[in-house]
Formats: C-alpha cells, structure tokens, sequence
C-alpha cells in the first residue's frame, strides 16, 4: 500500500517505522515518558515498532513487563496519576480484555468519582485487526467497543502523519488516550516529511474529495475504502472518502458537511456489525442530517462470525475494496 | 415523643415485615440497641434504635409489611411526660419520595432544520427521500406532480430537480424559515428559465391557434357601474374577467385544464389560473390563483392585485409558480389587438387576451360601435384539437356577455 | 532495625488519641447507620467496626507525603488520614460540597490534599493502582510510601498475585495491608483460600511480610512503623496481614446468614476499642475525665458534619456531564 506524495522534503518510511519514531521523539523529549508492556524490550516488539529503542534507552524507559495485563496496565493508570506519563502496549486489542476492568474502572472514572481531584494521563497503544490468518481469538477490531466508554480519547491512525503525530498529541492529554494501530498498516510503506510532527487527535480528516457519496471509515479500512473510491470513478461515481481519525469524540462536523454534500454515506468498519462503530455513525447522521438523505445508509463491517482461519474465508469476514463497491452501487442505485 | 420507624437497610430494600418485638411497652432502651427483627427479601435483620427513652406504644401489628419509614412505635425521651391526648391520631409518615431521576441533559447535536408541515399531497404509499422532499418544499413543487425514478418509484432529490426546471420558477427559492425575509429578483436567472422553459415549450407541444373576437361592451357597462359605488382600491379591472369565464369554461371544457406528462394528459379537478405578470426590467412570470372557478368577482379581484403586487416585489410563493393549470395572459391596454401565447409546460393551453378596440360591429342588422377584444386560444395538439378549442372560446366569449353572472 | 523510630511512643497523650481516633471512627459509623436508616445515605455502605485498631494504627506513621490506596470499607482510613469529617460526610449525603463532588458517594472517597486515592468498588482494583503510584516514585528516585488496603477477598483475584509479582520483581516502595476480617462478603476465608496464612502468599513473591494482630492497636502500630521504616529505606514491598474481624454485616442489607451471631457476640467481647480501653484503666493511663471529654469532643464534631451535610446542596442537573474530561479540553461530542 502507498501513500500519496507530500510537498516538504520527504523520506521513504513504514507506518512501523513513524511509530518508533514518535516513541523515540517522546521519550527523548520528556523525562516523565516511558514505555511498558510484553516484550517491548529485549525482544524489540511483537511488531517491532520499539525495535531498537531498548539500547538506546535503557530498561528503566523501555519497560518489559510478566504477562500481567490487569497489572501493568494499572500500575501506568497509577504511575500516570503520580506525575509520570507512561505508554501502556498492551500487545493486541485481543488480550487487552484482561485489562478491561482497570480501563473501564478505574482509568475512564477516576477524574469523575473523584470530583475532579485525580486525572489519568494515561496513553495506551494495542495492534488491532484482522488478516493474518490468527484466527478468532487474536482477529478482534474492538475499537467501537471502546468508543462506547465516556472518559477516555480512542485514535486510530491510518496515515504515516498519524502514526507519527497522533502519539505526542495524546501523550499531552490530561485523560487516557487509546492508539489503536491496525496489523495490516504495519508494513506500509510511503514518503514522509522530515520534519513530521504532532497532529490533531480529535477531526475526521476527507482524504479523497467527492460529490456522489461520502464513504465513512477508519483506520486499516481506509486503504481498501480508497481503493474502491478508484475503482468507483471509473464507473463515473466520485466518492469522498472520510478518515475518521478518532473515534471518540466523532468529529461529527466534517461528516455532516459531506453528507449534506453528497446526500449518501455508506460506513466501512472492520468491527463486527450489530452495535458497531458504524451503527454510531449512521445514527447520528440519521439525527444530524436526515434531510440531507437520499438514500438509506449503508455500511460495510465483519460479518456475524469469529473471525476463521482460512485466508478465503477470512477475507470474506472482514471488509474489502470489492464490497465497499457493491454496497456503493446499491446505494446509488447504479448495481 | 420521637416516632421509631421501619429503616432502610440497602439500596434496594423498599418494605419490611417485622416479625418480632425484642421490646415490649413500658422497656427502657439504650441508644443501638436492638428492638426489633425484621424480615427483608434477604433475610431476618435486627433493627436497634438510635433514640434512648422509655417505649410509650407499638404501631404495627407483628407481619404487617410496612414501606420503608412507616412509624414502629413511639419513644418518650427521658424525662419526658406521655400525652394527655389518647387516642392522638399518629399523623402519617411522610413519604420519602425517591428522588427524582434527573433530567438526561440534552446531547449537544445539531438540531435538524426546522421545516414548516408539509401538505400531504403524496398519494399514499409514494417514498419520498427526505433530501427530495425538502427540496420539494423550498421550490414550492408540489410532490404529487412529481415522477420517481429511484427504487421501486420513489423519488429522488434529482427527480424534485428535473420538476422545479420543468415549473418555470423564478430564481427566488422561498425558503420556508426565511419568508420574512424579502428575497431578492434574480431577472438574468428568470431570462434563462423562461428561455429554457418557452424552447423547450416550442420543442415539444405541438400547438395549434384559434382566434376569436368578443364583445365586451356588456362587461364595461357592468364595470362602470358596480365601480361608482366602490372606493378606488377596491375597484374592478377588466382583467378579472376574462379570467373568471376563462375557469367558469373549463366546467364544460376539462381538456384545456390539466398537466401533459409521461405521454398522457392528466386533468386538474381545480382550476388554478396563471396570470401572465410582466415585471420592470424585463421580467415575467405566470404565478397562479387557486381554485377561480369558486372566487366570487370581488375577492377574485383583491387576489389579482395582490399577485401583481407580490411578483413585481418578488414576494410569490413557491405553489403558486407550479401550480397553474392553466394560463391567461392579457398585455391589458398599452397592448397590442391580438396576443398569441406559448404553452406554459406541462400545461396543455393558454389564453390570449388583446387590448379593447373599438370596432363597427353588426347588432340586430345595424352597425354600431362595440368594444371588442380579441382572444386567442394556443393548445396543444396532443390534447385537443381546433374543433374543441373553438367550442371553448365560444364558451368564454358568451360568458362575458353576462358580466353580473360572472 | 533501629530502635526509636520503630517503637510506638507509650505516653498518655500518644495513647488517648489512638483510643480517640478508634472510638472516633466507631461514632462515626454508628452515625452513619442512623442516616442511612434514614434513607440519608443511599446505595451501598459498608462499616469499619471492629477494624479501627487496623487505620489508627497504621495511617499515622505515614508522612505526608505518602499515598494511601483504601477499599469501599474507606471511612476509617479517610478519617484517620485527615480527610475532613464535614467533606466525608457531604459526600455520603451526595453533596457538591463531598470530598468527592458528590460524585462518589460512600465507597469512592478521594482527598488530593492528603494523597488518599480513593475509594475502590472493585476487590482488588486498587493494587495495581498501589503499584504504579510505587512505580512512579521508585522511577523519580524519592522517598515516599505507598500504604495500599485490601481485604482477604482480594487476595483470590489476579490482580492480587499481579501486583504482588510486579511489586517484588521491580522492587517497588508499596506497603501491602490486608485487613483479614475473615470473611470476604458472605464467604469465609477457609471456603475460599487453600492458603489462609495470607501473609505466606507474599512470601512466594519474595516479599517480607508479617501477621498481626489486628485487634491490637499497639501491636499494629509497631508492625507500621517496622513496615514503613523498611519500605521507606529498602524501597522494596512489605506486606503486613491485620487479623481482625468485623462486628458489623458486610455492607447494611446483609442478614449474616453465613456466621453465627454467638461468634459475633465473642468477637465483640475483645473488639479493639474495648481491649484497648481495658487496656489503659489497667495501667491507669486514663482517668476519669477523660473518656467524657472524648466523646463530647466527637459528637460535636460529628454533630457539626451532619449540620455541614445537611445544609449542603445539590450539583446543578445542567453539570452533569462535567469531570468526564479536564473540562479546559473537551471539545463538544466528546
């Protein structure tokens, strides 16, 4: 997958790469940063994203935790309220429901039970995701779960500026913030500019412009949305396509003007589809502007399955470029 | 006297049945003690009292279920005297009402825009598309007069679209929130409707031309007299006329009333008129007055001038540019004697009214001086033809002979 | 070990506020149930009596600057801290003027002033919290100590054997203080520990840990003050087992149906504040005067906290939604 060019003097990087960096550029900025979770260290990474960075930093900044999700998760909740300004890497999203109850509980309500005595700035990243053939147990996209919980920010970055920009961003927020990278984002590779830095964590970003239908979506799935976006202008539709860039808080402005624009939406979410994240969107384009539609909505999420091991069957669980056409084209009328 | 009553124990615990006194009438009790027991869903609790005195009476029979703050007995203090009063009526617990649930604050979102009702002329079943039928409302265009094209008949946002280009609207979208805002008179977007709409009149209506001369001496005698009698402003124009016969006519002649679409000709049950209005600066428009067939003369007239007030201030409403079913225009008298007309799509005819000349005219075998107008009648061929069309000018032409009938 | 720090001081003053503070938590409970009966104080409460000695003998030998992680059994802990009466109070009510907004009620009591935080309704949720605020400090290098409060329920979650793990591994300055009341709910420790020596599961984390008993305030106190002393200058975890036993149910709407009320009676018997006031006539450490002016001094101060409480009023409905976020950064639709 690439990217398009950008202007300023560029280079050529992976999505892994611009994470590493925005973790080298936090750490090296500010003492009270440091990264903890499983195998970040002296194994560089389930990913490799913190490759390297345990030599560089040492094991006091690079933090290798015991397979204790509940525990480390609330020991950087409680570092974050002492001052510190800690980066949680729970592994996946997959494992991180060991650590629901310390997310949900205590990070999310802490500012709130307390009356606003204590506040968590807490950043935890986790892999997300499916494609890979890793089966139903480590194929979750349970960001719209996530999404859910009022007291915390969930990012998901599908963009080299994003993987690089959005960390610092979240690292200066007084609340938790959750990075959600997606697995099949991991190896892309495009041009970035030198000087990249922090980034907004809170707008939905239109990365291709387009008056036929607003195509809604987020992370991993917006290279495939794009795809079909091209696939579509051949066919003579012209769709937007909408990066959402952060689930929480939905940047209700940039969706509602696109769809007064183009007067459909289809949401493309790699969640599974009762109660997604797509539900969310549709909804409140249904409060936000009803008079704009129309057409019904439409979206293109998991199907109703754990995700399965064989790549055909696999491939035909999750999103893909193919049905975010056909739902496209059903939506316009033009199947 | 302190009131002992049934205490809450947990959130959820709303009654309690006691069902044993520790206590009995005349006991002196200690501040924690216990008194009582108390049989809950949960089980059998022990209540204590957290006033100290001596026990005056029990309230409640042993297996009673009582609410949650219902008087168990009454406590003199120490010291205290008991009442004189006997049988004093225990007034009754006050209700601890739960507190109210809260008002959920409103979420912050964009309320939609508010839209006035709008007529339900959809026949029953049509979908509509919620973006198509608020453009239907802003351009004043009524939905029954619009075909769908989208799945299974419903109609769409481009099919609201291709009708408002069909109605020659002028470009002052009245937006429903904002009529009491004067919109401004686009005259170069009105040019390019009316250019669009007469082309594609001539492209498409096969019209035909009838002329016929009418007496109008009867109507002017009839004018001048009923006006001696009114003040200026409410006098009668010639104008009114015409265009009451012309809807009085089209009882008789329902084809030259109606809407030519989807190769078939559908006529109005109302007859709504447009009157050809020009407009300074080179504008013209043909808004319509609904329902002339039922207007008795005078209200007909405070309508006519109150349509030519509004068009020339640019103040018509969006359903009276669509809704003419049919047309007459007259250039009144600075005109020209014979004016033929061009078919306002998708409307099947319009009448032509020339200014009045006075012409030698032939009554009872002698020549006299009449006032004469000419009317023309253009129709479209694929709805009538030249027999009917003179039928119906005959009609108008013998209405206007009886003017107080009109 | 050196000597003086380690010692409790046994003078008349240092002994009549620990038997002060432990009646004075006691009142306040007592006080509590009466306004709950009241409907007062709603939702779920739960009671400190009979495990004072555990707080008072505890608390006050940390500093300042210490942290204190407590349960949903809190009040005791709160109020030894120094977290002010009227605000607990406030915050039971529900209150703006609570310690807590009114936001937390009675088992989400928080004090930034004095380090306290919170107020936990989830068994064993407030180790790995204890860990961190340990791990925090161990990475800036400082002093402090982190007291963290737990019962034996939490001993059987995860959490417990995580944060014990961590604690150990990382050498973190945390004081682990499970107050074994023998009964976690409605369920007895023996139904649910194959170990019921708690403080021998520290031991398999390479903790030092000790039992004690919880029903002796002295012997508490000197425990604390071993246990700080050696966080404090080892900055590595310590564990301290408070056996103790609670005189009330686990929470108001609890019939005990799980122990004998004549197990109850004995444990009253040689409930701390009584041993401990048995204690001193013994060694004519108190006279006469003294336990008068006690509780004159208490009731006061409770009396004057309902009065704060009743007169406080209600959050704004229209703030609802404030404190989710740091309020100068919510953006809408947050």
């Amino acid at each position: 997958m690439k990217q398009e060019p950008i202007k300023t003097e560029a280079i050529e990087i992976t999505y892994r790469e611009a994470v590493r960096e925005a973790l080298r550029d936090a750490i090296k900025r500010d003492e009270r940063v440091f990264l903890m979770g499983e195998d970040v260290g002296r194994y560089g990474g389930c990913y490799a994203v913190s490759h390297g960075l345990l030599a560089q930093f040492g094991p006091e900044r690079i933090r290798d935790t015991p397979l204790s999700e509940s525990g480390f998760t609330g020991a950087g909740i409680g570092a974050a309220m002492a001052g510190m300004r800690p980066i949680v890497e729970v592994m996946t999203v997959n494992f991180s429901l060991l650590a629901l109850d310390q997310i949900l509980n205590t990070a999310a309500t802490l500012r709130h039970m307390s009356g606003n005595q204590f506040g968590v700035p807490l950043v935890i990243r986790m892999a997300t995701g499916a494609g890979r053939q890793l089966a139903a147990q480590h194929s979750h996209s349970l960001e719209g779960w996530y999404a859910h919980v009022p007291g915390i920010t969930v990012l998901a970055p599908a963009t080299l500026e994003d993987a690089r920009g959005m960390l610092w961003t979240a690292l200066e927020d007084p609340d938790p913030v959750l990075i959600f990278e997606n697995v099949m984002l991991y190896n892309m590779t495009g041009r970035l500019a030198a000087d990249a830095g922090a980034v907004d964590i809170d707008k939905a970003a239109v990365r291709r412009p387009g008056r036929d239908i607003s195509l809604i979506t987020y992370g991993g799935s917006l290279w495939k949305t794009l795809e079909a976006a091209t696939t579509l202008a051949g066919d003579g539709i012209e769709a937007e396509v909408i990066d959402l860039r952060s689930l929480r808080p939905l940047d209700d402005a940039t969706i509602m003007a696109s769809v007064a624009k183009t007067r459909h939406a289809i949401i493309v979410d790699e969640g599974w589809r009762t109660g997604s994240l797509a539900a969310e969107v549709g909804m409140r384009i249904v409060e936000q502007a009803f008079w704009s539609l129309d057409a019904p909505l439409g979206r293109v999420c998991s199907e109703e399955v754990p995700i399965p091991y064989p790549r055909h069957l696999e491939n035909a669980a999750i999103p893909q470029a193919t049905k975010i056409v056909a739902a496209t084209k059903a939506a316009l009328d033009r199947a | 006297m302190v009131e002992f009553r049934m205490p809450s124990l947990g959130a959820d615990m709303e009654a309690g049945t006691l069902v044993e006194w520790l206590i009995k009438p005349g006991d002196v009790v200690k501040r924690g003690q216990v008194v009582a027991v108390v049989e809950t869903q949960k089980g059998a609790i022990e209540i204590e009292t957290f006033q100290a005195g001596r026990i005056d009476k029990v309230l409640v029979d042993l297996h009673s279920k009582v609410p949650v703050g219902t008087p168990l007995a009454l406590i003199l203090a120490e010291g205290e005297e008991k009442l004189a009063v006997a049988a004093a009526a225990v007034p009754p617990p006050a209700v601890i009402a739960p507190p109210a649930a809260p008002p959920l604050e409103r979420p912050r979102i964009a309320p939609a825009p508010p839209l006035s009702p709008v007529r339900p002329r959809v026949a029953p079943g049509t979908q509509v598309s919620p973006a198509a039928r608020r453009l239907a409302q802003e351009r004043g265009i009524d939905l029954s007069t619009v075909t769908g094209s989208g799945r299974d008949g419903a109609i769409t946002y481009a099919d609201v679209e291709r009708r408002a280009a069909e109605v020659m609207a002028p470009a002052v979208p009245v937006a429903p929130a904002e009529r009491k805002r004067a919109p401004t008179l686009d005259l170069g977007a009105m040019r390019v409707a009316i250019a669009a709409a007469m082309a594609r009149s001539k492209r498409e209506i096969p019209h035909y031309y009838l002329e016929h001369q009418v007496e109008v001496t009867a109507c002017e005698r009839w004018l001048a007299e009923k006006n001696a009698t009114l003040p200026p402003e409410g006098r009668l124009l010639f104008g009114a006329l015409p265009i009451k016969a012309v809807a009085l006519a089209i009882r008789r002649f329902p084809a030259f009333n109606g809407f030519y679409r989807d190769n078939k000709f559908a006529p109005s049950p109302a007859v709504h008129v447009g009157v050809a209005i020009s407009i300074r600066g080179g504008g013209l428009a043909a808004p319509a007055l609904h329902d002339v067939d039922q207007l008795p003369l005078d209200e007909l007239m405070r309508q006519m001038r109150d349509l030519i007030q509004r068009t020339r201030a640019g103040r018509i409403r969006g359903s009276e540019m669509s809704d003419p079913t049919i047309t007459v225009s007259s250039l009144g008298e600075r005109g020209v004697e014979t004016l033929y007309g061009i078919i306002y799509p998708p409307q099947v005819a319009i009448i032509g009214i020339g200014k009045a000349v006075v012409r030698p005219w032939v009554i009872d075998g002698a020549i006299g001086p009449r006032s004469v107008i000419t009317m023309t009648l253009s129709g479209d061929h694929r709805v009538t033809d030249g027999h009917a069309g003179a039928l119906f000018l005959a009609e108008i032409g013998k209405l206007l002979q009886e003017p107080e009938k009109l | 070990m050196t000597a003086a720090a380690d010692k409790p001081r046994l003078s008349r003053e240092h002994m009549l506020d620990l038997l002060k503070q432990m009646i004075r938590i006691r009142r306040f409970e007592d006080k509590c149930v009466e306004l709950y009966t009241q409907e007062k104080i709603r939702g779920f409460m739960h009671l400190y009596d009979g495990e004072e000695a555990v707080a008072v003998g505890v608390i006050p030998v940390l500093d300042k600057r210490d942290r204190v992680v407590a349960t949903y059994r809190e009040h005791g802990q709160a109020l030894v801290r120094g977290v002010p009466m009227t605000t607990i109070m406030a915050e039971m009510y529900g209150k703006q003027e609570g310690c807590a907004r009114g936001r937390g009620g009675s088992m989400h009591l928080f004090d930034a002033a004095t380090n306290f935080y919170g107020g936990n309704a989830i068994v064993g949720g407030g180790l790995p919290l204890a860990v961190g605020l340990g791990l925090a400090d161990h990475m800036r290098g400082n002093d402090i100590v982190t007291a963290c409060f737990f019962g034996d329920g939490a001993v059987a979650e995860g959490e417990f054997h995580e944060s014990m793990n961590l604690a150990a591994l990382w050498g973190l300055p945390v004081l682990f203080v499970c107050e074994n009341n023998l009964y976690a709910m409605g369920t007895a420790l023996a139904l649910s520990e194959s170990e019921t020596d708690i403080h021998r599961k520290a031991e398999c984390y390479r903790i030092i840990s000790e039992a004690v008993d919880g029903m002796d305030v002295v012997a508490v106190e000197a425990a604390a003050r071993r246990a700080v002393h050696a966080v404090r200058e080892s900055r590595k975890p310590y564990f301290l087992e408070c056996r103790t036993y609670r005189l009330r149910a686990h929470s108001m709407f609890d019939p005990q149906l799980y122990r004998d009320k004549a197990e109850v009676e004995a444990r009253r018997h040689s409930e701390p504040i009584v041993r401990f006031q048995q204690w001193l006539e013994t060694n004519h450490m108190i006279h006469p005067e003294d336990l008068p002016r006690i509780l004159a001094e208490i009731d006061a101060e409770i009396a004057q906290s309902v009065a704060f409480a009743e007169a406080g009023t209600w959050e704004p409905v229209d703030q609802l939604t404030r404190f989710v976020y740091a309020d100068a950064a919510v953006p809408a639709g947050r």
